[in-house]
């Protein structure tokens, strides 16, 4: 209890409150904690169906499936942040993983050259989604929508049906996904580094509590003089940024791409991001949460293909994934909302 | 003006907001052929009662009885079905449908299998129009049409629906001279036609034009009502303030330095013209008016979310050009608007990161945030203003109102500004965390920063301004001296009344 609270002639109602604000602080923070919970309960169940689920090299076959999806995942969480979404990222990846792999295949820049400009396009698409929502004022969901096709086609003009394959790509290139550092795979690592440097950054740097600001309570924002548009501008640089490097390590990771590579992952992404807690209405939500997301549902795939269940049940159990997840966190605000009231907040 | 049996009587009506007693043991009648005026200063309880009447709200006590049968207004559905019509200050239409389907929305004519008969439906509602002598095209979207004409399209749906009750909230808020004449005619038609009518304004004109009865209502409680010719203006505003205790708020006496902020002829169309005032460091100015008189447009102007028309603002002598909220704190003014959850706080963060966001930039170093500086800033400020929490760290959506204004100026504090505008500080606080938020305002004046206060309580402005500027409807109405400005003397500048 607070020893400021004796003074206050309703101290014990204040103690309740304070009690109760506790309760709220925590359960905001929870919001990962719990993800680990439901995690560590799938792995339980599953081990007892299929002890072979338990190995080390299982996890790593899971993780390594997660590392592209939770690098897009966290330009994706940038974003939504900011109350926008960016529906692109699968064309973006496919775009960068097909001309990367070109680039390489016509040996006209080496394997870091290659690389490097495989970045730069996925920034310069992400630069001109921005530009769509932050000056156009499009809606995200249409602007992205709209890029998703034209990315897409992009692809499949530079493409024209044909395909790189692995006997096509550098060796060094190739090599980049099965090697390891310090018997950690690199694309597990890199991931990882990307997630917890962008999950430092969002919540220590001034821009990133900007964006936050921005997404919460945009007028308040607008109101203390944070610059809105540059920032938002930059959130989809940087989803175009981390979809760019998913894309260069594509090639990598599966050894052949073709103009359809990466289809359908930017509904994987959302749902890895919305599963993991971020608030699709911006402004709550982090980096380690939506990495959190990718990994239940990668574990949840794996699972089920372990146990032979049909296509059907993991399509089905995804959904209810997403489902629960919201759920719960409406329920969980709702509930907390009413006590607040109740106890005499206005 | 017969004394028949009321069609509507409402006794002894309570009603309560959480902390909030907002009406207390109120009783009207409203008779047939009559307009009843509803008066009050903001906040008295007009707004609440006319929920009531709608079925938006439901009393804690009382009896509302129609024609002498008790009745219960469940919602707005009952209300409107028991023939009570309610035409609330912005017109709550349809924006894309037609202005004959808004008239009869929910009621659309049938034409047997073939759906809505389009025909019936636009002859039924031009006849309402035609009833009510006023030339409308029945088939053109609402859009588009101004707030007057929007009016009328409620009240021909109240014809519609043979509303013998006709409740209208502050109709003439945003209406010109020439509109409210003819309101005014349709509004004296339809008593002919023996419709009971409520009408609920403050600007004493308008009432003394148009009202047979007037009723007042002062911190929710009705204080008398009485036929239009046994008033006059002046004592219609003294039963609106009343006389009541002025030592809640202990002003200290503060040294008046040179002028930190001035404002000459500053104008936003449509909005406020010609505003000219100065405030001193160390000095408070309140602005008094009532709602929509401008005060808070004018705030917005000087924070640079709005821009102006036309005029000048000097800050500490000096031309200043504040073309964004940024501007305006890099001259030293802030804004502390009046609805904090819309406008102030981001409720998803902690203390310390409410308090540090207009200055986040400066505390970071190499893009990190100084975690350590910003503790010490947010704990700074929340003890200099007491406020209660768990600690810095404590997230802003489980704080109390009271602390949450705190919060919001913690922020603005940590700003270090000179001119502080302050927008309804103590709007949905209650009496104990009031008397500290004046403390504290008094406290910053004290330490030489200028404060303009906004307040829709006349008490709250007399109690803690040096100096009072009433505007009305836009204008500068009258400024008073502190020594100088009574409550009779300030509500009658800010109602339009001109004092004989």
């Amino acid at each position: 209890m607070s020893e400021r609270a004796i003074d206050s002639p309703t101290s014990s109602a204040l103690a309740g409150r304070i009690g109760l604000e506790r309760t709220l602080t925590l359960v905001a923070r929870l919001r990962e904690v719990g993800i680990v919970i439901v995690l560590l309960v799938v792995v339980a169940i599953v081990t007892v169906q299929a002890p072979l689920f338990f190995s080390i090299s299982n996890f790593e076959q899971i993780l390594l499936n997660v590392s592209l999806i939770a690098i897009v995942a966290v330009g994706q969480t940038t974003v939504v942040l900011t109350r926008n979404v960016d529906l692109s990222v699968g064309s973006v990846v496919g775009l960068v993983a097909f001309a990367t792999g070109d680039l390489l295949k016509e040996h006209t820049l080496g394997v870091a050259g290659a690389i490097a400009v495989g970045c730069l396009i996925g920034l310069g698409l992400g630069a001109f989604n921005g530009l769509l929502v932050a000056v156009a004022k499009v809606p995200a969901i249409v602007a992205t929508l709209g890029t998703l096709y034209v990315y897409r086609g992009l692809d499949f003009l530079i493409a024209g049906g044909k395909q790189v394959s692995a006997i096509d790509l550098p060796r060094g290139y190739l090599g980049i996904a099965s090697s390891t550092v310090l018997g950690v795979p690199t694309l597990i690592l890199a991931a990882a580094l990307i997630a917890l440097g962008a999950a430092y950054l969002l919540r220590n740097s001034g821009a990133g509590r900007q964006l936050y600001a921005i997404g919460s309570n945009p007028t308040a924002a607008e109101v203390v003089g944070i610059p809105t548009q540059r920032l938002i501008f930059g959130a989809f640089v940087v989803c175009g940024l981390c979809a760019g490097i998913a894309g260069v390590l594509w090639g990598s990771r599966f050894g052949s791409v073709n103009a359809l590579a990466a289809s359908g992952l930017e509904l994987q992404v959302i749902a890895a991001v919305v599963v993991g807690g971020v608030n699709i209405f911006g402004g709550s939500g982090t980096v380690v949460g939506a990495v959190l997301g990718a990994i239940l549902l990668a574990t949840i795939e794996n699972a089920l293909r372990i146990l032979h269940l049909s296509e059907f049940w993991l399509l089905a159990i995804d959904g209810a994934i997403i489902l629960l997840a919201v759920g719960t966190d409406a329920a969980i605000r709702g509930y907390f909302q009413r006590i607040l009231m109740r106890t005499g907040r206005r | 003006m017969s004394e028949t049996s009321p069609v509507l009587r409402l006794t002894g009506i309570s009603k309560r907001f959480g902390a909030v007693q907002a009406l207390t043991d109120v009783d009207v009648a409203l008779f047939a052929n009559e307009v009843h005026a509803l008066v009050g200063e903001n906040g008295a309880g007009k707004s609440t009662l006319v929920k009531i009447l709608a079925g938006i709200h439901q009393p804690d006590a009382g009896r509302i009885q129609l024609s002498g049968e008790d009745l219960v207004l469940s919602g707005p559905a009952a209300a409107r079905d028991l023939g009570i019509a309610v035409i609330h200050q912005h017109p709550n239409l349809f924006p894309d449908l037609t202005v004959a389907e808004n008239v009869f929305v929910g009621r659309l004519p049938r034409n047997g299998v073939r759906g809505v008969d389009w025909g019936e439906l636009n002859r039924t509602a031009q006849r309402l129009f035609e009833n009510l002598g006023v030339k409308q095209s029945v088939s053109v979207p609402v859009r588009g049409l101004s707030v007057a004409d929007q009016q009328l399209v409620e009240i021909a749906k109240s014809l519609s629906l043979d509303a013998r009750v006709l409740v209208m909230d502050e109709p003439t808020a945003s209406l010109s001279s020439h509109e409210v004449e003819r309101l005014f005619t349709i509004i004296r038609q339809l008593r002919g036609r023996g419709v009971a009518i409520l009408f609920v304004d403050h600007r004493m004109e308008e009432v003394f034009e148009i009202a047979d009865r007037v009723s007042v209502l002062r911190d929710g409680r009705h204080v008398i009502t009485a036929p239009i010719n046994e008033l006059n203006p002046a004592e219609a505003i003294r039963h609106m303030v009343g006389r009541r205790l002025e030592t809640l708020f202990p002003k200290e006496q503060a040294t008046i330095g040179e002028i930190a902020l001035e404002v000459r002829g500053l104008t936003r169309r449509g909005v406020f013209s010609n505003a000219s005032f100065q405030v001193r460091r160390g000095e408070i100015l309140g602005l008094a008016g009532l709602v929509g008189a401008g005060r808070t447009e004018i705030a917005r102007v000087l924070f640079g979310i709005d821009r102006a028309d036309a005029g000048e603002v000097l800050v500490a002598g000096k031309h200043a050009e504040i073309k964004s909220p940024k501007d305006a704190m890099r001259l030293g003014i802030v804004y502390v608007p009046e609805d904090r959850h819309a406008q102030g706080l981001v409720l998803d963060f902690s203390i310390a990161a409410n308090v540090s966001l207009p200055i986040v930039e400066r505390l970071s170093r190499l893009l990190v945030v100084d975690r350590v500086q910003e503790r010490q800033i947010a704990t700074d400020y929340s003890k200099q203003l007491q406020v209660r929490s768990t600690g810095v760290e404590q997230v802003a959506s489980g704080l109390s109102g009271g602390n949450q204004q705190k919060v919001v100026l913690a922020k603005w504090l940590a700003t270090k500004p000179t001119v502080l505008l302050l927008d309804e500080p103590t709007q949905g606080v209650d009496i104990g965390a009031k008397a500290e938020v004046h403390r504290i305002i008094s406290q910053l004046a004290g330490q030489g920063m200028a404060i303009v206060l906004i307040s829709s309580e006349l008490l709250e402005v007399l109690g803690m301004a040096d100096r009072i500027v009433v505007l009305h409807e836009g204008r500068v109405a009258a400024e008073f001296a502190r020594d100088d400005a009574t409550q009779e003397r300030v509500m009658a500048a800010a109602t339009g009344h001109v004092e004989a």
